[in-house]
C-alpha cells in the first residue's frame, strides 16, 4: 500500500477524532491528576496523644503565658495561656508564629567558628569545649594587657537572672561595658530619676483610665505588653473611655481611637508643655497633688509661660483652640492618663523632653501614682547574690569610663547608649564584643555606620540562636537554646502596673546542640579562671535559678508565673517622696532644643519616618513565614517594599502608584515602590521597620529595605539617647 | 416525639467580628493558618494566589487626610445557608459534591479527597473566600514537624476554604459523647481564629441559641434566614440573600455601607425587606 499526503492525512485526523470521542483521553486525565494529588511529599501528620505544656513567650518584653499543644514528641499549635495575668488567653501574631521559628531551617545547630572573611558564610563546626575554650582564651588574652574594659557584651536587657550572669561576669571580669539595647524604658526610668529620684520603672494601670492621651505611642502597633494592651483597649471601648492618638500618620492606633490629631512630626514636646500651660493657665490642674506633693511649681510657670497654645499651633499645625479643648478634657477627665514612646517604643528611647512633657502632663492632673494613672513599680529585687570578689585588674577596669559615657557628665540620666558607640563611633570600640538576644547589625538606626563600626572590632561572639545579620558577622557563634527549649525566669516590666515573673520552661527536648545562655556563662567564667570562676559557684544555670528565686520557686513551677496582684504603689503622704517638676538638670531638658531631622531641606524636600507594624517583627526576631504572609500588599509587593505617600505629594513630585523610584536621604539611597495613601501627611514619606533582612532564609530575606539604612541617629542633647525620628528625604527615577 | 426534637435541635454555628474592636493585628490569620496546616510560599505578596481561610481586609472611608479613616474586616469563609436552608452558592455549584452544606450545625465543608479542582465553587462564591493549590504545598525542612494530626494537608489541584475549624467541633462532640453528653457548652467548642483574638472582637456561638453570645450580640431573625435585628450589625452583601452565618458589628455607618453596594445616597439596611422577599 502506498502511503500518500491524502491517506497519511486521513489517518492522523481520524486517529485524532477517534481517541477524542472514545474516554480514554479523560480517563487519562483523570488519572492523572489523581496520580499527581497522591505524589508521596504531601506530608501526612502522625497522630498521637493530644496534651498542653505552659510556658512563657519571650519573643517580645511582652511577657505573655502561653500553651503549647503537642501530640507526643511533637508542638504542634501555640496558644495563649487563658489564667495568665499579662494576655488573659490573647496571643498576637509572632506569639502564634513561634513554632517555625523552633522548627524553622534559620536555626544554628552547632557552635561555629569563622573560616572565611567575616560575613561570608563559611564556618567550621566546632564543639562546645572547643568555643568556650577560645572564647575564654580571647578575654584571657585582652584582661592579661591590663585592660579588662576593652571586652564588653550587649543584651537586648539586663533583667532577669541570665542578664545578671552576664553583668556579674563583666564586673568580675573588670569591665564597666555591659551594654543595653535602647527602649523607651531608658527615658522613663530616667525621668522618674530626675523627678522622684528614684530607681525604679514605670508602669501603667491602663485598664482603670478613662481618657488616654498618647502621644504617637503604638498602642495596637506593638506598644508595651502588646497582648494586654489590645485588651485594655477593648475594656475602653467598653466603658466607653476617650482615646486620643497623637501623630502624623493614620496608624492602627490612631484608627481605633476615638479621636485622631494629625501633628506635624516631631512637634510631640511642644503640644504637650501647651497643654500644661493651658492646663496651669486655667488652673485646671490637681491642687491636692501639685500644692501637697511637688517641688518647684514656680519654675514650671516660668517654663511653660512660653509654650503657649499658639506656638505649639505653629509648631504643631493644629489650630489653638484645639490645643486648648483637649488640654481642658483631658484635665476634665476623672482618670486621665498620658502616654510617651512612639510606635513600639523598642528601637530608641527618644527625645527626653518629650518623655519629660508627658510625665509632666501626669504630674498636673494627678496621675501619678492614682488608679488609671502612672505607676511607679520598683525593680525586681530578688536576685540577691553576694557581691563578687575583685582582684586588681578587675577593680582598676571598673574605675575606667565606659566606652559610651552612659553614666557620667552630660550622659548622666543614661545607664547604655550602645548608639553613641556603634552608631556614632564616639567611644572606644571594644577589643572583644558578645552579642546575645539582639540583632544590632539590623535592628540599630545608621545601619551602615554600625556596621562600619563592627567591622573593626576584633572578635565578635554571637549567642543567637538564629543566623541573623549580627551572627552572619561574627567570628563565634556559640547558639543558645531557643525559648521553648529552655528554662529561665523572665522579669515582665513593659509598662505592666504589677510585677509578674514567668517562667519559661522546656516544652520540647533541644532540636540541636545548643545550650542555655545561663549555663554557657556559668561555663565560660569557669575557663576564665581565678575569681571569676570563684564568682560563679553554682552547679548549672538550673541551680542557679532555683536558688535564686526559692521563695517564689515553688508558685513558679506550679502556676508557670508569679503575680502579685495585690500591688499598689506607694501612695503620697505628706513629708515622703516630692515630684519635682522643675529646676536643676529638669530645666535644661525642658529647655533642650527640639530634635531636627538631619538634612538640608532645600536638597530633601520630604521626611521620612519609619512606622512599625505589629505584623512585622523588627527587633531581635526576624517575621517568620507565616507572619510575612499576612504582610499587605501595600506594604511589601513581591520584593519591593511600599513606601506611603500622600496623593497630593506624589501629585506634586510626579509619582503614581505602583511607581518604582529611589529613596534618597543624606545616610543612604533604596528602591522603594510607590504606595498612594490618604492616611499620611503630605510631605512625610512612611517605611515600615521590619524589611529588608540580608540574614535569614528565603521567606524573609532580601524583601524590601532595611529603614534603619536610610536613617541617621541625632543624639538627645540632655541625655545622649538616640531621638531621631526621621530624616530629611528626597524621591528620585531609578 | 416533641422531647426527641429538642434534644436533637440543629445548631446554626455563626460568627460575629466587632469591627470597632478589632485591630488589623492579624492574629486570627496566623492562629488559622497554624491550626489548619495551611500552606505558605516563598512569595505571597501576590495576594490573588496567597492561600489564606482568614483575610483581614483593610477599607477605608476615601476621604482625604486628616478627615480619612480605615477599618480592618476579617474574611473567614461566611458558611452561607443561601435564600433556602442549604443553598449555598458553592454547594450549589460543586458537580463532586465536595463542598456540602450540614443542616446539623450550619457549617459548609469541603471534601478535599473528592475535589477535581474544577473551581466552579470558587467563581460562585461572593467573597472569595476559597483557594486554589497551584502548587503542591512543601514545608521547609523540619517545618512539618508542627503540622496538625487532626486537619490533611492538601495538594494541589484542590480548592480549600475556612471550616469554622470542624476539627475542634468533632473533638468536642467526642468528648462530651464519652461524658454522656449531647449538648455542647458555648466554650467547648471555639474556633482557633476566637479564640486567638487579642482583642477579643470574634465571637463565635450557635445562632439558634438565645443563651449563646452570638444570638444576644446579632439577634437573628430566624424566619428571614437570620437578618440580623440589631441595627449596628450587619452581613458582608446582605442584599445577594446569600444569608451568610458570619455578622460584622459596627458603630461607624461608613464601615456598615461598605459591606454591600449602594446606590447614591442610600442608606445601608434601609430597604433590607424589600430586598428578597
Amino acid at each position: 500500500m502506498k502511503v500518500d499526503r491524502r491517506s497519511f492525512l486521513s489517518l492522523l485526523i481520524g486517529g485524532a477524532a477517534g481517541t477524542a470521542l472514545s474516554p480514554l483521553p479523560w480517563k487519562l486525565t483523570d488519572d492523572l491528576s489523581i496520580w499527581t494529588q497522591n505524589w508521596p511529599w504531601t506530608p501526612v501528620p502522625p497522630r498521637g496523644e493530644s496534651y498542653y505544656e505552659t510556658t512563657t513567650c519571650t519573643l517580645c518584653p511582652g511577657g505573655c503565658g502561653i500553651k503549647v499543644r503537642k501530640i507526643d514528641q511533637r508542638c504542634v499549635k501555640i496558644e495563649g495561656a487563658d489564667e495568665h495575668p499579662v494576655n488573659k488567653g490573647g496571643v498576637c501574631i509572632l506569639g502564634l508564629s513561634g513554632l517555625q521559628l523552633l522548627y524553622g531551617p534559620t536555626r544554628i545547630r552547632t557552635p561555629l567558628k569563622r573560616v572565611g572573611k567575616r560575613g561570608e558564610g563559611k564556618w567550621e563546626p566546632v564543639s562546645w569545649d572547643q568555643a568556650l575554650t577560645r572564647l575564654a582564651d580571647k578575654l584571657k588574652e585582652v584582661r592579661a594587657q591590663g585592660a579588662p574594659e576593652k571586652a564588653a557584651c550587649l543584651l537586648d536587657s539586663s533583667r532577669g537572672t541570665v542578664g545578671h550572669l552576664f553583668r556579674r561576669l563583666m564586673t568580675v571580669y573588670g569591665s564597666p561595658n555591659f551594654f543595653t539595647m535602647p527602649s523607651v524604658e531608658d527615658a522613663y526610668r530616667a525621668a522618674l530619676k530626675l523627678t522622684q529620684g528614684i530607681e525604679a520603672r514605670v508602669g501603667f494601670d491602663l485598664e482603670n483610665a478613662d481618657f488616654v492621651l498618647s502621644f504617637g505611642c503604638g498602642l495596637l502597633d506593638g506598644w508595651g505588653s502588646p497582648v494586654r494592651v489590645f485588651k485594655a483597649n477593648s475594656t475602653w471601648k467598653e466603658n466607653h473611655a476617650t482615646v486620643v492618638q497623637i501623630e502624623p500618620r493614620l496608624s492602627n492606633t490612631a484608627a481605633k481611637a476615638d479621636h485622631w490629631l494629625a501633628i506635624k512630626p516631631g512637634s510631640e514636646a511642644e503640644l504637650a508643655l501647651a497643654m500644661a500651660n493651658v492646663i496651669v493657665g486655667r488652673n485646671l490642674y490637681r491642687s491636692e497633688f501639685v500644692d501637697g506633693f511637688c517641688e518647684n511649681f514656680q519654675g514650671l510657670k516660668r517654663i511653660l509661660a512660653l509654650h503657649t497654645p499658639e506656638a505649639a499651633a505653629a509648631a504643631t499645625g493644629l489650630a489653638p483652640e484645639v490645643v486648648v479643648k483637649w488640654a481642658v478634657e483631658f484635665a476634665r477627665a476623672s482618670r486621665p492618663v498620658a502616654l510617651y514612646g512612639r510606635g513600639q517604643g523598642r528601637t530608641a528611647a527618644g527625645s527626653l523632653r518629650q518623655c519629660m512633657a508627658v510625665m509632666l502632663l501626669n504630674a498636673l492632673v494627678g496621675a501619678v501614682n492614682r488608679a488609671g494613672g502612672m505607676w511607679t513599680v520598683p525593680d525586681y529585687d530578688y536576685i540577691g547574690w553576694e557581691e563578687p570578689e575583685l582582684d586588681e585588674v578587675a577593680r582598676a577596669g571598673l574605675e575606667r569610663p565606659r566606652a559610651d559615657g552612659a553614666g557620667s557628665g552630660k550622659y548622666t540620666p543614661a545607664s547604655s547608649l550602645v548608639q553613641r558607640l556603634l552608631g556614632s563611633g564616639a567611644g572606644q570600640l571594644p577589643e572583644v564584643l558578645m552579642v546575645a538576644r539582639c540583632n544590632p547589625l539590623y535592628s540599630l538606626p545608621e545601619n551602615g555606620a554600625v556596621k562600619d563600626n563592627f567591622d573593626k572590632i576584633p572578635f565578635v561572639v554571637s549567642f543567637s540562636s538564629f543566623m541573623d545579620e549580627t551572627a552572619a558577622n561574627a567570628d563565634l557563634v556559640l547558639p543558645e537554646h531557643v525559648y521553648l527549649e529552655r528554662l529561665e525566669d523572665v522579669p515582665v516590666t513593659a509598662g505592666l502596673s504589677c510585677p509578674v515573673i514567668g517562667l519559661c520552661q522546656p516544652v520540647t527536648e533541644p532540636r540541636w546542640d545548643t545550650r542555655s545562655l545561663g549555663d554557657v556563662v556559668i561555663a565560660l567564667a569557669r575557663k576564665i579562671g581565678d575569681s571569676a570562676a570563684a564568682a560563679f559557684q553554682w552547679d548549672d544555670y538550673e541551680a542557679c535559678l532555683k536558688e535564686t528565686l526559692e521563695d517564689k520557686w515553688d508558685t513558679l513551677e506550679e502556676r508557670g508565673f508569679w503575680y502579685d496582684a495585690e500591688f499598689r504603689p506607694p501612695a503620697w503622704e505628706d513629708g515622703e517622696g516630692k515630684f519635682r517638676l522643675a529646676g536643676g538638670k529638669l530645666d535644661e531638658v525642658l529647655q533642650a532644643d527640639e530634635i531636627v531631622p538631619a538634612g538640608d531641606p532645600a536638597k530633601f524636600p520630604l521626611i521620612l519616618v519609619p512606622y512599625d507594624s505589629i505584623r512585622l517583627a523588627h527587633d531581635y526576631i526576624g517575621d517568620p513565614p507565616f507572619m510575612i504572609k499576612a504582610v499587605g500588599d501595600d506594604v511589601l509587593k513581591g520584593k519591593d517594599v511600599c513606601v506611603q505617600i500622600n496623593p497630593a505629594t506624589a501629585r506634586k513630585f510626579a509619582v503614581s502608584e505602583g511607581s518604582i523610584v529611589q529613596l534618597i536621604t543624606p545616610v543612604g539611597k533604596a528602591r522603594v515602590r510607590v504606595h498612594l495613601d490618604e492616611a499620611v501627611m503630605p510631605g512625610v514619606l512612611y517605611v515600615p521597620r521590619g524589611l529588608g533582612h540580608t540574614a535569614y532564609d528565603a521567606y524573609l530575606a532580601g524583601k524590601g529595605i532595611n529603614v534603619n539604612a536610610l536613617i541617621g541617629s541625632l543624639e538627645d542633647p540632655a541625655s545622649g539617647f538616640d531621638a531621631a525620628w526621621g530624616i530629611r528625604a528626597k524621591l528620585a527615577k531609578v | 416525639m416533641k422531647q426527641e426534637q429538642t434534644q436533637h435541635r440543629p445548631k446554626r454555628y455563626g460568627m460575629v467580628i466587632d469591627l470597632d474592636k478589632c485591630t488589623g493585628c492579624g492574629s486570627c490569620m496566623v492562629a488559622c493558618m497554624a491550626e489548619n496546616n495551611v500552606s505558605f510560599k516563598k512569595d505571597e505578596s501576590d495576594k490573588l494566589l496567597s492561600i489564606t481561610w482568614m483575610r483581614v481586609y483593610k477599607i477605608t472611608n476615601g476621604k482625604p487626610f486628616p478627615d480619612t479613616d480605615i477599618c480592618y474586616i476579617p474574611r473567614p469563609c461566611q458558611h452561607c445557608a443561601g435564600q433556602h436552608e442549604g443553598h449555598s452558592p458553592c454547594v450549589s455549584v460543586c458537580p463532586a459534591t465536595a463542598t456540602d452544606y450540614s443542616r446539623e450545625t450550619g457549617i459548609v465543608s469541603q471534601i478535599y479527597t473528592r475535589c477535581f479542582g474544577c473551581r466552579y465553587c470558587m467563581a460562585a462564591c461572593p467573597y472569595h473566600a476559597r483557594y486554589f493549590n497551584w502548587w503542591d504545598p512543601v514545608w521547609p525542612d523540619g517545618m512539618e514537624k508542627y503540622l496538625n494530626p487532626d486537619v490533611s494537608p492538601r495538594m494541589r489541584g484542590v480548592v480549600e476554604k475556612c471550616s469554622f475549624c470542624f476539627q475542634r467541633y468533632q473533638a468536642a462532640k467526642n468528648k462530651a459523647y464519652l461524658e454522656g453528653r449531647r449538648e455542647l457548652e458555648e466554650d467547648e467548642y471555639q474556633t482557633a481564629c476566637t479564640q486567638a483574638c487579642p482583642a477579643g472582637a470574634i465571637v463565635f456561638g450557635d445562632l439558634n441559641n438565645p443563651d449563646h453570645l452570638v444570638h444576644k450580640m446579632v439577634d437573628p431573625d430566624l424566619k428571614h434566614g437570620g437578618r440580623p435585628r440589631n441595627p449596628e450589625v450587619f452581613r458582608l452583601l446582605e442584599r445577594l440573600g446569600t444569608n451568610p452565618k458570619v455578622y460584622y458589628k459596627s458603630g461607624r455607618q461608613w464601615v456598615r455601607k461598605a459591606g454591600d453596594n449602594y446606590l447614591p445616597g442610600e442608606k445601608p439596611g434601609a430597604d433590607m425587606h424589600k430586598s428578597h422577599s
